[in-house]
């Protein structure tokens, strides 16, 4: 990364055809504490190195992607539909 | 006027003559020239001034790291500044210019900048002009931009065009040298799909400075059967006049491709420039070495050039360099150029060896080893040498001078991701890590080899890729007779007794004295001393000076170069213009434009657009007569209050929602309850963000059991989207929902007024009475007998009985025909944003300038609409936050003048009437302003602190930044009908 | 030795030989009253102002690398205080009037050129935008003019008036806003900081950092332990991997942001100008390369380089307002490490571990601030409360809802 993300639906696709929100964070459960939402909205463990983070395939299959990359090297190790892979 | 274009030899085409000019005067050279080999040709030698000293400067090199040489190319909006004449081909009619002097290149005033060089030191600026402080911008800075800057852009627009292409490859071979052209052609036989690119017009790289003979012929003309037998491979694609300049991520290498620029009047239908991104599996680079220069005193004369520079000129292009020449090296390059000049009978004084320890050499120059050169003399042209040898000096009248401080890799690229140059003592060079992904090294740019190790470096890295991917690959080899033998140089960083300045980094005039002070004063470090006095910042980004400069800090540090170490490598290898990087986003095709499907019938009514994001928005209809906007949007207004009107609001976003679970989807991302919603009824829902922000608004219709038809705001309705994929994927895979953008498959128009329904129900088939079709009703009805299906729904944006009809994009404009016939007796007008825009805000219904990411649903008054029953919704967690209901915040309130007659604008701040314009009395901001011809008064929206609580109460809206105060009071936002009864009428 | 043209003929006259070190090159003492994390413009200022204001000169700035090699390095030296929000702009405020003593008052020319900032709109919407960021400017005696498209076009006739996708109607300028010689900065505030008595301590990487009953005592380096009082964090763009060593997880993503830089020009550009229409803002340094950037890529990031998408957008916006630039040619690119906050803002506070103190967050915004900050998280380690212009700039702002969020995107930080 990032200039080609290899989309499991699409192959290998330019950057510009993509949006990036951020962590892939699990949303936590409506009735957890207080706390565990701050962390959730507003914390980030902010790694160098291995992250996952969340890409849309915005000018391609529209899917939503958790993509699991390098923050250092830019290296990609992973790229998967996020409905399939609940986030860590 | 000492060089000059020998009588045979180079590979320059003698039978075409073209005419040039260099600043005015005219002169001729070849095809195959380029302008440098050109200017040398005709005995020009001084060809530009230095930056800070104006020192006169001649031609160093034959290639990409040329700092001297820079020149204006082309007039008017094809005007170029910087062109590195050694990198620019020669055509009929080219106009060069120098740059950086005044009045002329021979008399230049700025030269007197030498006699002041002793206060001009690494970094001067930084202990002076400061005193007095306002002389800064005012004397000192404008000076020292006009003096400083090379060349001078145009103003005028680029009458070219640009391209940019994306390619795919095996392997991406750069540079068309022994080890490239051997790359290529063994994966290119063995059936890659292969890219060979290099930065000059021809093929062949070094071998076409070459005189050895390579498998029984030359080595010009073993390049040319290589790159004959390339081009007759269908899988080869051989892009020469192409820079490859950055590498990046997944192995996309970033590259330049002068399409145009050896022409003097590009044609129209193809691009000046193109740039390419390749994706490529693999690459090699065999990219070779910059030979360094010597720094020595007046290493700058004109007259002075690298070795393999004066190779080049000599056996390519069939120019010597002067008539009494000598070589000054620390490695056997000098003696190959030795050996090439006196083969092509120019005298040859003598080679000065800094090593004891020299080739044997066959000629007739005199060979002086443990000897360097400490100064050259001449001013303007080379006349002199300063030698010492032996513990004595001695002085040469010669006038040219070829310098080898021996090869510095070309590893850029190899770099350009992070990587570190490693200093290798034996190579004595910066050589890029082994750990490289994706990328190969061949050829001298590994810091070793001669031609064939070239070859066969090539050739092996080659096919080890292609059996890599499954190929066989056949190695290649070359018997190469008559070449220098190749020994690395021993470094020479620092030569004694120099009297001159001695140059590192010749185009920023950087001495050798500067970096001794960057040492002395603390900025050692390699990237202080690069900062501190500009050294390898010039347009050749240090390529001829960095290891130089590394050398000599780690002289005065007491270190190794390779503790020194290098400044970071990054793009670009070499400049690339906007233009090329833009390629067809230009003017109006800068972004493109999105017309809704009533933008036909629209424009057919006269219709002024406006930007709204991508869209051209209809902004309102000017009638005859009408000369100012506002007129036209009172009519407008006053039209739909009284009668009735049709606007375009098809690029309002529109989705659709459908599953099994689409009422709980769509109940979870409004903070309002969708729940309950029946069938065939509309509702305005409040989206949050998981902060608790607003993020858009709109309305839903549901139309089915399991099918929603959601409006959102014209600016958002591509960020909801995705939002909603987002919740819909990623947050609730296990919800069955299906999203689809239908913004362009529908057009949409609103019909608003008292005589609305009468219209409308003139081509709508089914009952559409107060009784049958109430306020919110939504529901997919029959149009024209029959004959079409569209959407109704009954939602008024302006206060008034109104309806959105929505039908399929392509009738859109004869329904929207059909309903202006049909209203003509009921007075209809075309309305545009604006009128929509003003009734709005009579209305005190809020848009993006109202819910602009910062403000909580309760501080737009929507506090209620939030649901305390949901478990679940975005945004409601941090809703709870103890700020966002703190008194301070700013609410929703209406403001209007006292004075209807006084105006005020959005975006003006309120204050308390009385209170001191300052930040701590800030009471907020107007968010909407318009001019209600209903009220016959300016109204606005505003953000105020408590707003609610504060009706009635005198304010002044405050714009210091335009002079304007204005005496107004606290409203309620609703000006307008606050009981709703044209609404429900 | 102090700085003058006397000194400079004095010195040419005797070959360069009499000028010495502009700061020492210390090994680190035992202990020090504070101890600052980064030697970048803010750890450099902050030294500074707390020796010269607040008399506390038993200081050590720690950096990994040579001063000034983070951001204030590698940016495109704007400055400006056209602030909206009442929790910002009192501060930037204050950052331009000490940029406006600085070169005096470090004896140091940093060469602060202030020739103009000018934002550019295209629409009605965007002009009340800033007809709000004027007023609020204003309000605060900040100078701030409102251009129309006749003065844009007087000043620059040279932008795309004629045939622009996104027509020019206006722009909103700060006369007092320009540039500063960004290296300049750093070396200022080391050079400054060190005759103080300040001990700056290059190659000096920060690997832990001690607590003894819950408090910190002092940080180890690759120089070995170094005890402290006060530890203050001003390593932006790597804040969220040292604050981890306390444990601490910060509202924070590291992003990349790229920067370029043309070859040298002739005087093309006499102020800043910052594109509406898309993500593109230039100046011209006084060597003459023009100076420009955009948008971060949008990745989380900790690589200093970037790639091509951004390169292009950049190109493309840029000609989209100067039909010229066509054939002026990108020289280098370079990438700076973002610490890319929740709101966009930035913090300077405490943290709830006692003597560890915080100065982060500050996104692409963080050169213009680099006097201020220094200033204000000095204060807030000399006197343990917060400046008066930093009150809003609190680390549990978040949690306790209120953001500083000028541009309203919310906590998706790469949007900021």
């Amino acid at each position: 990364m990032a200039s080609l993300i290899t989309c499991p639906h699409c192959g290998q696709r330019p950057k510009e055809e993509f949006a990036i929100k951020g962590a892939a964070l699990a949303r936590p459960a409506p009735d957890a504490p207080q706390g565990e939402w701050y962390d959730y909205v507003f914390l980030r463990t902010n790694p160098r190195g291995r992250y996952e983070e969340y890409w849309h395939h915005v000018s391609g299959c529209r899917r939503w992607l958790v993509v699991t990359r390098d923050t250092a090297s830019h290296a990609v190790e992973d790229c998967r539909d996020a409905a399939e892979r609940a986030p860590t | 006027m000492t060089s000059y274009r020998l009588n045979q030899g180079g590979l320059v085409d003698r039978a075409t003559t073209l005419d040039f000019t260099f600043d005015g005067r005219s002169f001729t050279g070849h095809a195959g020239d380029t302008l440098a080999s050109a200017l040398l040709a005709n005995g020009q030698r001084l060809v530009g001034r230095s930056f800070k000293y104006h020192r006169p400067r001649g031609i160093l090199t034959a290639g990409a790291a040329e700092p001297n040489a820079l020149m204006t190319i082309g007039s008017g909006g094809r005007t170029e500044p910087n062109t590195r004449a050694t990198m620019q081909e020669l055509y009929a009619g080219l106009e060069a210019v120098s740059q950086n002097r005044w009045p002329s290149l021979d008399r230049d005033v700025g030269a007197l900048n030498s006699l002041l060089s002793p206060f001009l030191g690494a970094g001067f600026y930084y202990k002076t002009f400061m005193w007095p402080a306002a002389f800064w911008e005012k004397l000192y800075e404008p000076f020292i931009r006009k003096a400083a800057g090379l060349g001078r852009a145009t103003y005028e627009a680029d009458p070219d065009a640009y391209e940019k292409v994306w390619a795919h490859c095996d392997l991406l071979v750069v540079g068309s040298g022994p080890a490239g052209l051997s790359s290529a052609l063994t994966a290119g036989r063995a059936g890659l799909r292969v890219i060979l690119a290099d930065e000059h017009h021809a093929l062949g790289g070094s071998l076409l400075s070459e005189t050895a003979v390579i498998d029984g012929v030359s080595a010009p003309e073993f390049s040319a059967r290589c790159v004959e037998e390339l081009r007759s491979l269908p899988n080869v694609r051989l892009l020469p006049r192409t820079t490859v300049l950055g590498w990046f991520d997944s192995n996309v290498f970033g590259a330049l491709e002068r399409v145009q620029k050896h022409v003097a009047v590009p044609a129209a239908n193809r691009p000046v420039e193109r740039f390419w991104r390749i994706a490529a599996k693999h690459a090699i680079l065999a990219t070779g070495a910059e030979e360094r220069p010597l720094v020595f005193g007046g290493n700058d004369t004109p007259g002075v050039m690298t070795a393999t520079a004066m190779r080049s000129y000599l056996n390519r292009f069939g120019v010597a360099p002067g008539k009494k020449v000598a070589i000054f090296t620390t490695n056997n390059s000098g003696y190959a150029l030795g050996s090439d000049l006196e083969s092509a009978g120019v005298a040859l004084t003598a080679i000065i060896d800094s090593r004891a320890d020299g080739p044997a050499y066959s000629g007739q120059a005199r060979i002086i080893r443990n000897a360097v050169v400490t100064d050259a003399f001449g001013g303007k042209s080379l006349t002199s040498i300063r030698i010492k040898h032996d513990g004595r000096f001695e002085t040469m009248d010669v006038d040219a001078l070829g310098m080898s401080g021996g090869f510095s890799p070309v590893i850029h690229l190899a770099l350009h991701r992070g990587g570190k140059a490693q200093w290798s003592d034996e190579r004595a060079a910066f050589l890029a890590p082994d750990d490289l992904k994706g990328i190969a090294l061949a050829g001298s740019v590994t810091g070793a080899g001669n031609i064939a190790e070239s070859v066969a470096q090539g050739s092996t890295q080659a096919a080890g890729l292609a059996s890599m991917m499954g190929k066989s690959a056949a190695a290649m080899s070359a018997s190469v007779e008559g070449e220098m033998e190749n020994r690395p140089s021993r470094p020479l960083w620092f030569i004694p007794d120099v009297i001159g300045k001695a140059f590192v980094d010749f185009q920023n005039d950087v001495h050798r004295a500067d970096l001794k002070l960057a040492a002395q004063e603390g900025y050692g470090h390699v990237e202080l001393a690069k900062r501190y006095t500009t050294n390898g910042m010039a347009t050749d980004q240090g390529k001829l000076s960095n290891v130089n400069a590394i050398g000599l800090l780690a002289q005065a540090r007491g270190l190794s170069p390779a503790e020194v170490g290098t400044t970071t490598f990054r793009p670009f290898y070499t400049p690339v213009s906007f233009g090329a990087l833009s390629g067809a986003s230009k003017g109006k095709h800068f972004q493109p434009v999105r017309k809704s499907p009533l933008h036909d019938w629209a424009a057919k009514h006269g219709a002024v657009f406006v930007d709204t994001g991508l869209w051209y928005r209809s902004a309102w209809f000017p009638r005859e007569g009408e000369t100012a906007w506002r007129e036209s949007v009172d009519r407008e207004v006053l039209n739909v209050r009284s009668n009735a009107g049709l606007c375009d609001v098809s690029m309002l976003g529109k989705i659709e929602i459908t599953g099994r679970d689409a009422t709980t989807f769509v109940d979870r991302v409004y903070a309002n309850g969708f729940a309950k919603l029946p069938v065939g009824k509309a509702r305005y829902g409040l989206m949050l963000r998981e902060d608790g922000m607003i993020y858009d608004d709109g309305t839903t219709s549901r139309l089915g059991e399991n099918r929603y038809y959601m409006t959102t705001t014209t600016a958002y309705a591509a960020p909801v989207m995705s939002h909603l994929e987002f919740c819909a994927q990623a947050l609730w895979p296990e919800l069955d929902v299906r999203l689809a953008s239908v913004t362009d498959q529908w057009a949409q128009m609103a019909i608003a007024g008292p005589k609305a329904r009468t219209i409308l129900q003139g081509i709508v088939d089914e009952d559409i009475s107060e009784a049958a079709f109430g306020f919110l009703a939504a529901r997919e009805v029959s149009l024209f007998g029959g004959k079409l299906t569209g959407m109704l729904f009954r939602i008024s944006f302006s206060g008034e009985l109104a309806y959105e009809i929505a039908v399929p994009a392509g009738y859109g404009e004869s329904v929207a025909d059909a309903l202006m016939a049909l209203g003509e007796p009921h007075g209809i007008c075309a309305y545009g944003v604006e009128a929509l825009g003003v009734m709005r805000v009579e209305k005190g219904f809020i848009t993006h300038s109202e819910i602009n990411g910062t403000v909580t649903p309760a501080d737009v008054g929507l506090g209620k609409m939030v649901s305390r029953t949901k478990q679940d919704f975005i945004g409601k967690q941090m809703l709870s936050r103890e700020g966002l209901s703190h008194p301070s915040r700013l609410r929703l309130a209406g403001v209007m003048p006292l004075d209807p007659a006084h105006t005020f604008k959005g975006g003006a701040h309120i204050l308390s009437k009385g209170a001191e314009a300052t930040l701590e009395n800030d009471q907020g901001y107007v968010t909407s302003y318009a001019w209600s011809p209903t009220l016959q008064s300016p109204i606005a929206l505003a953000l105020i602190v408590n707003g609610p609580d504060r009706h009635g109460e005198e304010v002044v809206v405050w714009n210091g930044l335009l002079n304007e105060f204005t005496p107004a009071r606290i409203c309620d936002p609703v000006f307008f009908d606050p009981a709703n009864e044209k609404l429900h009428a | 030795m102090r700085y003058s043209a006397l000194s400079i003929l004095r010195n040419g006259f005797a070959r360069q030989l009499g000028w010495t070190s502009a700061w020492r090159f210390p090994k680190p003492k035992a202990h020090y009253d504070v101890i600052i994390v980064g030697g970048g413009g803010h750890g450099l200022a902050t030294a500074h102002y707390l020796a010269k204001e607040h008399g506390i000169t038993n200081v050590a700035v720690l950096e990994k690398g040579y001063i000034g090699s983070g951001n204030v390095g590698r940016n495109t030296t704007i400055i400006r205080s056209n602030y909206l929000l009442p929790g910002n702009n009192p501060f930037y405020e204050l950052s331009l009037k000490l940029w406006e003593g600085l070169e005096q008052d470090l004896n140091f020319n940093a060469m602060v050129s202030q020739r103009g900032v000018i934002n550019l709109f295209h629409t009605d919407a965007q002009r009340d935008a800033y007809i709000r960021r004027g007023n609020a400017m204003r309000l605060h005696g900040v100078d701030a003019e409102l251009l129309d498209r006749a003065k844009v076009q007087s000043m620059m006739p040279f932008m795309d008036f004629d045939n622009a996708r996104f027509p020019i109607k206006g722009g909103l300028m700060q006369r007092r806003g320009g540039t500063v010689r960004h290296d300049a900065v750093a070396w200022g505030y080391a050079r400054a900081a060190d005759k103080r008595g300040v001990d700056i301590i290059q190659d000096c990487e920060v690997t832990g950092i001690r607590r003894e009953n819950g408090r910190v005592v002092g940080v180890d380096t690759s120089q070995g332990f170094i005890g402290c009082n006060k530890l203050g964090l001003a390593a932006a763009g790597n804040s969220s991997r040292v604050a981890e060593m306390a444990d601490l997880k910060l509202p924070i993503e590291s992003h990349v942001l790229q920067a370029f830089v043309s070859e040298g020009l002739k005087p093309f550009l006499d102020t800043v100008v910052v594109y509406g229409a898309g993500h593109f803002y230039i100046s011209q340094s006084d060597k003459g390369g023009l100076v420009f950037g955009g948008d971060i890529d949008g990745y989380n990031s900790y690589a200093q380089r970037g790639n091509l998408a951004i390169v292009e957008h950049v190109a493309e916006a840029g000609i989209a307002m100067i039909p010229a630039l066509s054939r002026v040619r990108y020289l280098r690119s370079w990438g700076g490490v973002m610490d890319m906050s929740m709101d966009g803002s930035p913090i300077i506070d405490r943290t709830p571990i006692d003597n560890l103190y915080l100065n982060a967050g500050w996104c692409y915004g963080g050169f213009k601030a680099t006097p201020a900050s220094g200033f204000c998280f000095a204060h807030l380690l000399a006197r343990g409360e917060p400046h008066p212009t930093t009150t809003a700039m609190r680390l549990d702002r978040f949690e306790r809802g209120y953001a500083i969020d000028e541009r309203g995107y919310g906590p998706q930080p790469n949007l900021h």
